[in-house]
């Protein structure tokens, strides 16, 4: 799981009214190359939650200096987008989980893939 | 003329680690010709199973091909919302569309949920719905295959942009919107 999914992942087990962002436990991390494309990430980050984004690199130990507010102008900034690039596409948690932040309810990873099914009763 | 894709590369599928993962077939053929269009739309995807085996195939068929994927185990697209509402711009459906019984549908997460589709073959289907129209931005696209047996021309329940949707007599087919773009 990059934490490009981790940042578009909700809880919505019965009875939660905020189940975002979800915490992470990793038991694995791994960090993978991939090219840089400037133009994909400067996309996308105005679709990011900045702040779940800086907060889950920091419990992997992943943040770098990656500020709490986004930056202005970071279109232009290529050292600021490889470090973004870094956290959204390189970081992936192989095994863990994810900790709903209401309930406590936790979702597996496994082999890089969260679960986010709900049992029957959990729905 | 759109450009050509060659045929991704899936013998892995239905064999081995994932022999609980139903081969790719006609309808998702229907669906690869249907996104060849679209292709330049596609930045991001986001896919989900509610077969882990088949989340984890589908992992594989990615890396196998040299695309980024990251498939999500889960119900549906609920875990997407709401981060995703009114973001995404196409969004493909291969729902279970072979008409069973109704209890074949409830908690299946094994193979028989690639094709257990109920009463008409609609019951995911019509469960679905409602979140796509969460889903799907102000000129969204949604892809859904189905039967004649799914009598996908009657007005499909909670997502108005798919009131018309035409049958396909001979076997599954692509549906889509009547106001869509193209």
């Amino acid at each position: 799981m990059k934490l490009l999914t981790h940042n578009m992942l909700t809880s919505h087990v019965k009875g939660v009214t905020k189940g975002y962002p979800l915490l992470i436990k990793a038991t694995e991390v791994k960090v993978n190359e991939v090219d840089f494309n400037p133009q994909f990430v400067t996309r996308m980050i105005p679709k990011l939650e900045w702040s779940a984004l800086v907060h889950a690199a920091e419990e992997l130990g992943q943040r770098q200096d990656l500020p709490d507010e986004l930056v202005p102008e970071y279109e232009n900034n290529e050292e600021f987008l490889k470090k973004v690039h870094r956290v959204l596409l390189e970081v992936e948690v192989i095994e863990g989980c994810l900790r709903c932040p209401e309930s406590g309810r936790e979702f597996p990873i496994s082999r890089g893939i969260p679960n986010m099914l709900l049992n029957e009763d959990e729905v | 003329m759109s450009a050509s894709y060659p045929t991704p590369v899936y013998s892995h599928a239905g064999r081995g680690d994932f022999r609980d993962v139903y081969e790719p077939a006609e309808d998702s053929f229907l669906l690869i010709d249907a996104l060849e269009k679209d292709a330049d739309r596609l930045q991001l995807m986001r896919c989900t199973d509610v077969n882990p085996a088949a989340a984890q195939c589908t992992a594989k068929t990615a890396s196998c091909n040299g695309v980024s994927l990251q498939p999500v185990n889960a119900s549906l697209a609920e875990c997407l919302l709401p981060r995703l509402s009114g973001k995404v711009d196409v969004l493909l459906f291969n729902p279970p569309y072979v008409v069973t019984p109704s209890e074949e549908v409830v908690g299946s997460r094994g193979i028989e949920a690639a094709w257990a589709g109920g009463k008409r073959g609609r019951e995911v289907t019509d469960r679905f719905l409602p979140v796509v129209a969460q889903l799907l931005s102000s000129k969204g696209l949604f892809y859904l295959i189905t039967i004649a047996d799914n009598e996908p021309e009657l007005e499909m329940r909670g997502c108005p942009s798919c009131a018309s949707i035409g049958a396909n007599k001979h076997g599954p087919g692509v549906s889509k919107p009547a106001e869509s773009i193209f």
